[in-house]
């Protein structure tokens, strides 16, 4: 049973629609990867599921409930979370304030949450009282993952997690993905490192000028000499 | 487009309809006047139109700019005050006025002086200390010789030169306040230079009020001379018949070349600068300089309709220049006809500037009969019931700009829906 | 030293006091910008109202003057604080809040907040009047002077509503802390104002923060306005005066920044203050001293009273000009 289904899908920023009738679908164990050149609407694809933009045709179901054009909040409360990929954490707040806005919803304590999410980037945990603008790219970029999994949210959608970290990170970042996937949260993330991505991926979108190219396994499309030849260049 | 020329015939229509009753209610004489007046307003809202419409400027100092022209105008048009210059007055001023002129320009060098190579950090105080020694340079002679003047003639006077050139010398002063504000405040927000521009016309209105030397003050200066015969010599109706029909010419000069304009390449980079500045810019536009631009005509077109309005009242008074009266009437004209759109501005400005003058009567007969059947059933005794009921008039206006505003917001922007995200 | 007295009176004590006024209403102005991006010009007119309402609960219960020894108009200020969030919540419901759903630019926002403008001041001078009114409706202003032990020397003087301002700024700025750092709709607000984007995908609900916003701004505004109004008078014309200073204050601080607002009230209070003083008064101890062919002027202000409004003003433009971003360095809109 699929956690996330999205059919036919044509959204766009009001003008001319970047996804033009995309097909993804995500199950509650595992890592989904969308790939693809730029401006395919790998982006657009994921503010689509969080209501960021609107969807005019097609639809999106969560969990069996269609989602399409909902508020971001009901998807919170949902279960999904988002990550986006530029102004992701809040500046000025101190890092432990940037993970309890992303619990802001939830009304019960928040100990146990915060410990586990310390525990998954541990040099947060040495820093919780600085501002989160004063911290470095990739530290920023752990305090905009664990904001997102306060909710202890059932999927978790990221945007480009490893755009502008430097390659020790890129790593490091991938190995928590898998070690959150392992912890029973469900993931689809957009990369541009397609290669390295689609080696941790359970299941790979390749996306081109707004419709679906290919989708298969991460293993499957990373020996596929035409995916190889045409995306896989980083 | 047949609908839409349709649907303006049948406005103007009603409005003249609206307009020969209050002939009728009130008398010709007072009708004509209350023409007068509305065709002044008119010009206001061209002015105003073009700077919201053709450059999303929000002027909230528009009483500043038709306060100024109207000083100009007086001192250009009223008669010469003899004993003004039989004085020492003249070389008093003169020489404040040279040591702001040698001030300024001392200021302005050293301003600039870092382009010839002298140390910002020198240059910047070296400004700031010669702009602080003018101020008080300046400030100590205006002060003697204001003292004198006043003791000595009551005040300056005019030059006695013929009204339409003081309008235009109206005009172009409020041309160049304009390009002075605009050139510090138009690189930043929207809603800076509406605070910008209301302070503006505060300080405009207080330095009118308080420098008795130059414009009397409270004391007021009257009778101001008219660019037509007046009424001692044809009679009421005929010399402000005659007043309308110079200010009907002036408006039918500026909507033309305004619409001329707007059809021109000029209009067309107006309008692409308009519904998507960044682009525009990315093409090479200079945003900034054609905004100036507009500013400044805009406003100078107020001064020259605030000139005159003044002109025509007849009276000089820095007190009877109110942000109401002066800025946010022009403004539910504007809004009403539709931002950027120069017939509806002048048919806002007929249209509210009637029902504005109507309302003050309307508004006391109310307050009269409320006043007196309060008395009647509960035995008060309100005081000052006039001035509240004026109030009332106030409360309409706000009331009126917050209705439109939340029924058609949209309106406001002419042309093509910009959705801010 | 009686000079030196005069001068404490008038720009210490006289400058602590305005500089709360534009401060409290620099910290609603502030908030409004940071949460809902636009300048809020009815704020002067928020203050106004808050005094109105003070004064007519003043009226209605004249015992408590004699029952606590304070003025009834500062024993019910929370009533009138209350009064006046509601009010501000419901012009922001009415007037406000289609407009940003609609989406429009924040300069048409300032437009409708200049209708705002123009109903609050008609309506209060037609319920009011336009004369001045004394908010000490059933008691008389305390005054309290303190010798100063020096030979001729004046009195300091301060009057009762002078301290209750000084008293009520500094609990309002410690609770304003306290909600901003401790509670999670003040750390929302500060999300809000960060990142309001981010704040809506982590789930934060922008109506309570809004809502919270305009109790805030209210309260405060209400409060200035009945302390100022009580060490004055109530005049209708208040917000004339008060509504270019506080957004001086609040552009100085740094837009967005509530603890900018603070300082910038005090900058531009003192600023006022400064400008304003007849300086030939320090003078004058030392006119002995000076040769005889210099003579000090009997007025020697920066600026004249009638041009107070100048200092504001030339304050805002310097401030934009020079360093738009503020002393706290906030957004430039």
């Amino acid at each position: 049973m699929s956690l996330l289904e999205m059919k036919g899908v044509v959204a766009g920023y009001g003008g001319a629609a970047i996804l033009k009738g995309v097909d993804i679908s995500i199950d509650a164990e595992g890592i989904g990867v969308i790939v693809g050149p730029n401006g395919a609407g790998k982006s657009t694809a994921l503010k689509a599921v969080f209501g960021l933009l609107h969807v005019s045709e097609g639809s999106i179901e969560f969990d069996g409930r269609d989602v399409t054009n909902a508020a971001p909040e009901s998807l919170v409360r949902m279960g999904l979370s988002f990550v986006p990929q530029e102004f992701n954490v809040f500046p000025t707040l101190t890092v432990e304030e940037n993970l309890e806005m992303g619990a802001y919803i939830r009304r019960d304590d928040l100990r146990p949450a915060l410990q586990s999410v310390y525990a998954m980037f541990p040099p947060l945990a040495g820093k919780r009282h600085q501002p989160a603008g004063e911290l470095s790219g990739g530290q920023r970029q752990m305090v905009a993952i664990g904001r997102a999994l306060m909710t202890e949210p059932r999927l978790l959608l990221l945007d480009e997690p490893t755009a502008g970290l430097s390659p020790r990170f890129l790593s490091e970042i991938f190995e928590r993905i898998v070690a959150i996937n392992k912890a029973g949260v469900g993931i689809l993330m957009v990369e541009q490192n397609a290669r390295q991505a689609l080696a941790i991926a359970h299941k790979g979108f390749v996306l081109a000028n707004g419709r679906n190219l290919f989708t298969d396994t991460g293993e499957a499309l990373l020996a596929n000499p035409e995916v190889a030849k045409a995306f896989l260049g980083g | 487009m047949q609908s839409g020329v349709w649907r303006n015939v049948f406005l103007f229509v009603c409005l003249a309809a609206f307009v020969l009753i209050i002939f009728r209610l009130l008398g010709t004489a007072y009708g004509v006047r209350m023409l007068v007046e509305a065709s002044c307003y008119a010009i206001l809202a061209l002015g105003l139109t073009i700077q919201w419409g053709y450059a999303g400027l929000f002027n909230a100092g528009v009483m500043g700019f038709i306060a100024a022209a109207a000083f100009v105008t007086m001192f250009l048009t009223f008669p010469v005050n003899v004993a003004f210059w039989h004085s020492d007055g003249p070389a008093l001023l003169a020489r404040a006025l040279g040591y702001l002129l040698v001030g300024a320009a001392a200021t302005v060098l050293l301003a600039r002086s870092r382009r010839w190579g002298v140390p910002g950090l020198l240059a910047t105080p070296a400004a700031v200390v010669a702009a602080i020694i003018t101020y008080i340079a300046v400030t100590n002679a205006v002060e003697p010789a204001a003292a004198h003047i006043v003791a000595a003639s009551g005040f300056v006077g005019g030059l006695g030169l013929p009204v339409v050139l003081g309008w235009l010398a109206g005009a172009f002063v409020a041309g160049c306040l304009a390009w002075v504000i605009g050139r510090i405040c138009l690189g930043l927000q929207s809603d800076y230079l509406a605070i910008a521009t209301l302070g503006i016309a505060e300080i405009v209105k207080a330095v009118l009020k308080n420098e008795e030397w130059l414009t009397r003050g409270v004391l007021t200066v009257s009778p101001l001379p008219w660019p037509v015969p007046g009424p001692h010599e044809l009679g009421f109706v005929l010399s402000r018949a005659a007043y309308l029909s110079l200010t009907a010419i002036i408006i039918v000069l500026i909507y033309v070349l305004l619409e001329r304009a707007w059809h021109a390449p000029w209009g067309r980079m107006m309008r692409a600068i308009r519904d998507n500045a960044t682009a525009a810019e990315a093409m090479g536009k200079d945003v900034n300089a054609r905004r100036l631009e507009i500013f400044v005509l805009g406003n100078a077109i107020i001064g020259l309709g605030g000139a005159a309005l003044v002109s025509f009242a007849g009276i000089f008074d820095p007190q009877s220049f109110t942000p109401l009266n002066h800025t946010f009437l022009i403004w539910v004209m504007v809004i009403l006809g539709g931002a950027g759109n120069n017939l509806g501005a002048i048919f806002g400005a007929l249209f509210v500037y009637c029902i504005w003058v109507m309302s003050e009567p309307a508004a006391l007969f109310l307050f009269d009969a409320a006043g007196n059947w309060g008395q009647e059933v509960f035995g008060w005794e309100p005081s000052d019931l006039q001035s509240r009921a004026l109030q009332m008039r106030v409360f309409v206006i706000g009331l009126t700009i917050s209705l439109v505003l939340r029924f058609a917001p949209r309106g406001l922007i002419p042309e093509k829906v910009v959705r801010d995200e | 030293m009686s000079e030196l007295v005069f001068f404490i009176n008038y720009v210490v004590i006289g400058g602590v006091v305005i500089s709360s006024v534009y401060a409290m209403g620099a910290i609603g102005v502030t908030l409004v910008f940071a949460i809902l991006r636009f300048a809020h010009f009815a704020h002067a007119d928020l203050m106004t109202a808050g005094a109105m309402f003070s004064l007519v609960l003043a009226v209605t219960f004249p015992g408590i003057d004699a029952a606590t020894g304070l003025p009834a108009a500062f024993v019910l200020l929370p009533v009138a604080m209350a009064l006046t969030a509601v009010l501000a919540i419901g012009l922001d419901r009415a007037f406000y809040r289609p407009l940003r759903l609609a989406g429009v630019r924040s300069v048409v926002l300032v437009m409708a907040s200049i209708g705002v403008t123009l109903m609050l001041q008609g309506a209060i001078r037609l319920f009011a009047g336009i004369h001045a009114r004394p908010l000490y409706v059933a008691s008389r202003k305390d005054v309290y002077r303190i010798p100063v032990p020096f030979e001729g020397a004046r009195d300091i003087v301060i009057t009762e509503p002078q301290i209750m301002l000084v008293a009520t700024i500094t609990v309002a700025v410690i609770a304003l802390h306290l909600f901003l750092t401790r509670t999670r709709i003040g750390k929302a607000m500060r999300a809000m104002s960060d990142n309001p984007d981010l704040a809506r995908i982590s789930g934060i609900n922008s109506e309570h923060v809004v809502w919270a916003t305009w109790i805030i701004g209210g309260a405060l505004a209400a409060a200035a306005g009945t302390l100022l109004s009580l060490d004055v008078a109530l005049k209708p014309d208040l917000s004339f005066n008060l509504l270019l200073p506080i957004f001086a204050a609040a552009i100085v601080g740094g837009v967005g920044k509530p603890y900018g607002a603070l300082v910038g009230g005090f900058l531009v209070g003192f600023a006022e203050s400064l400008a304003v003083f007849n300086w030939s008064i320090l003078l004058r101890p030392i006119t002995p001293l000076l040769p005889e062919w210099i003579e000090i002027p009997r007025q020697l202000a920066v600026v004249s009273t009638e041009y107070k409004i100048v200092v504001p003003f030339f304050i805002l433009v310097a401030v934009l000009v020079w360093r738009p971003t503020g002393v706290f360095r906030g957004r430039i809109l």
